[in-house]
């Protein structure tokens, strides 16, 4: 019977191994748990788990295999974010936005809440998760589509079942979360550290071998120190249709600003064109041509592109595309001498992977990247930077 | 030997039988979770509760695999042999014993923490593999291969700052500590501060998961910033009723520096209550 439950964890795509199984089957016969399944629960996923972010898979596979038929445990539980995310967009229109925007974010706040007010009365069901939202103290949130909270966390007394059927580990399912701890995390694998410069640290080692060679004379030796030698430019796309996607790139940044030493940030809107600027409060007293940028930093560097690439064609195809200044030469042109000039780039895309072929842009700015394009999530995070560290 | 939780450290039942499936089977228990949830405190409790001397080797950027075994003091030896020291001829006198080699010389069981392995470079899990799984090594200096007489009970806890290597993680049982639920919250505080005010728990943990749910924190508060706040709330002498005005007038809860430590944070949280207070 275990061995079925064991395949059916492979077929999953859990990484288990054999030598997990056998331990799992080990501590069965040492009795350390007690019969219930509970227990069971947990001792086979302390044997056979062995990353957190696996745990979601683990407890649906779980759930499959002692339930048999739930097909998709945790369906109810993920339809409202996704209806609530819908129903945030819906709810103020894009001129509504732009419109509100100028008003001011309190007017915002209470336009917002007006609406959900509304449709309190009209939908039964949506009504209760907004209410969970409203009653929050600092509440009001329910502009940002990453600011409303649903449900809430359960509480009460939690067994095994309610654990893996409520799939309490969803967040930490390498799909979905992108803490800042995470995406450092992710970017680490981009780390490589390189002895390289001045002489600088003692080697113990070195200096006793030629000490002892010396027949005792000391003879010090010195060896450069390692350190992070990874030079990173990351290219922000900024407003527009960007702004969704505020919060993710706000981690992605900080945590990439901590993690590289050498990091140079740029921000464009859309696509770029001649020139970019680092600071977007100045961005249009100060801009810097893209040619000096190409020129001051070297090859060596490693180009990374944050945007949704959602645009129209034109913007990327045609001169004078740009929504905000008639450019002489396309975007794709300069895209283009970005990507001459540095060979290991990547385009990040807050915008989830399974919309992309939707979106005519985003295929024409994938082609001229050559589908080096990732989604802005823990593993394609990490499938970006094994892609920038070939 | 069974682990049962402790009048100190409140264990829930999938951490128990983690610990107990490593205990009876002798492998080591790969600890993960949010920082400031007990990982390093679980050690030292099972320690006290099994009655068994706790060896610690703090994890750093810097440390090497061989260390926890033992170390060549070649300096000294060096220095020795230079003032013509006699001790010099012997080199068992400049070999250091690391950790695991005390642990595994002792005469009863021990209990070793190996702690924020992820610290450390990317190599060194790896390098323990061997000597984590038969529980012994070589000494190549003195050509003798020491042999656990117990084998320890061995926890290992990681930030997740770096992947562990496959191979070492399967050699491990692992338990990822959740951030406890409001009635594991309330069984924690209890075993802190016994004596507590029910009202004042009350209204604490609203003030606490209510700050936990503020969307867009760099930081949330964990249990260890819930219990130094209760500390400072304690020893301020502040009444429950302050912490609960939250419902007719929205307050800054008092003495909020003890839960959130980051700048951004404070400065956010601020702007959060401010914005609340005027749409009320």
């Amino acid at each position: 019977m275990l061995i079925d439950f064991f395949l059916h964890l492979k077929a999953r795509k859990l990484p288990v191994s054999t030598r997990e199984f056998l331990m799992l089957l080990e501590a069965l016969r040492e009795r350390v748990s007690g019969n219930s399944i509970d227990d069971f629960y947990f001792l086979s996923r302390a044997c056979l788990v062995k990353d957190e972010s696996h745990y979601d898979r683990y407890d649906r596979a779980f759930g499959e295999y002692f339930k048999g038929v739930t097909e998709i445990p945790g369906l109810e539980s993920e339809l409202p974010e996704e209806w609530l995310r819908a129903m945030a967009k819906k709810l103020l229109s894009p001129e509504e936005k732009a419109k509100l925007e100028a008003l001011g974010w309190d007017k915002l706040m209470e336009e917002l809440k007006k609406r959900l007010e509304e449709q309190k009365g009209r939908h039964q069901g949506g009504g209760k998760w907004i209410g969970t939202g409203g009653t929050s103290p600092f509440g009001n949130s329910g502009y940002h589509p990453e600011g409303i909270r649903i449900g809430g966390e359960s509480a009460g007394n939690r067994t095994a079942v309610k654990v893996w059927a409520n799939r309490e580990f969803r967040n930490l399912d390498d799909n979905v979360e992108l803490g800042t701890r995470n995406i450092k995390v992710a970017l680490r694998r981009l780390r490589r550290f390189a002895r390289e410069g001045a002489a600088e640290e003692l080697d113990l080692d070195e200096t006793i071998r030629g000490t002892a060679r010396n027949a005792g004379w000391l003879d010090l030796k010195m060896r450069p120190e390692r350190h992070n030698k990874v030079k990173v430019l990351l290219f922000l796309d900024i407003g527009g249709s960007m702004d969704d996607h505020v919060r993710v790139c706000e981690e992605m940044f900080s945590a990439a600003k901590s993690e590289f030493k050498h990091l140079e940030h740029f921000y464009f809107h859309n696509c770029v064109y001649d020139f970019v600027w680092s600071d977007n409060v100045r961005r249009h007293g100060e801009r810097l041509p893209l040619w000096d940028v190409m020129h001051r930093y070297g090859n060596d560097y490693k180009l990374v592109l944050v945007g949704d690439a959602t645009m129209s064609p034109y913007e990327i195809m045609h001169p004078g595309g740009s929504v905000e200044y008639n450019n002489e030469e396309p975007g794709a042109v300069w895209l283009r001498r970005l990507l001459d000039t540095y060979p290991a780039a990547i385009w990040l895309n807050p915008e989830p992977e399974a919309s992309w072929n939707y979106r005519p842009s985003i295929g024409m700015i994938r082609e001229i990247m050559e589908s080096r394009m990732f989604p802005l999530t823990l593993d394609g995070l990490a499938r970006a930077m094994r892609e920038l560290n070939k | 030997m069974r682990f049962e939780g402790s009048s100190t450290y409140v264990a829930t039942a999938d951490l128990k039988l983690a610990v107990n499936a490593a205990i009876t089977l002798q492998r080591p228990l790969l600890i993960k979770g949010e920082p400031g949830t007990g990982k390093t405190m679980l050690a030292e409790e099972v320690a006290a509760a099994l009655r068994l001397p706790l060896l610690q080797w703090h994890v750093k950027s810097t440390t090497k695999a061989q260390q926890g075994l033992y170390e060549y003091d070649a300096v000294s030896r060096l220095r020795d042999s230079q003032l013509g020291d006699d001790r010099v001829r012997h080199i068992g006198n400049y070999i250091v014993k690391g950790v695991l080699w005390q642990a595994f010389e002792a005469e009863e069981p021990t209990v070793i923490l190996i702690d924020e392995i992820d610290k450390a470079d990317i190599e060194f899990p790896n390098d323990l593999l061997r000597e984590l799984d038969r529980m012994e090594f070589h000494v190549y200096e003195t050509r003798e291969t020491i042999r656990a007489r117990h084998r320890p009970i061995v926890f290992i806890t990681s930030n997740n700052e770096k992947e562990l290597p496959d191979a070492f993680l399967r050699r491990c049982f692992f338990h990822y500590i959740q951030f406890p639920d409001r009635e594991t919250m309330v069984r924690i505080v209890d075993v802190h501060f016994p004596g507590l005010k029910k009202e004042l728990l009350t209204e604490a943990l609203e003030v606490f998961f209510g700050l936990r749910e503020v969307p867009g924190l760099k930081k949330k508060p964990s249990t260890s910033e819930l219990i130094d706040w209760l500390k400072l709330l304690l020893a301020e002498d502040i009444p429950p009723e302050v912490l609960h005005s939250k419902d007719k007038k929205v307050v800054v809860p008092p003495l909020h520096g003890a839960l959130l430590k980051n700048e951004q944070d404070i400065h956010l949280f601020e702007r959060l209550v401010f914005m609340a207070q005027r749409n009320r």
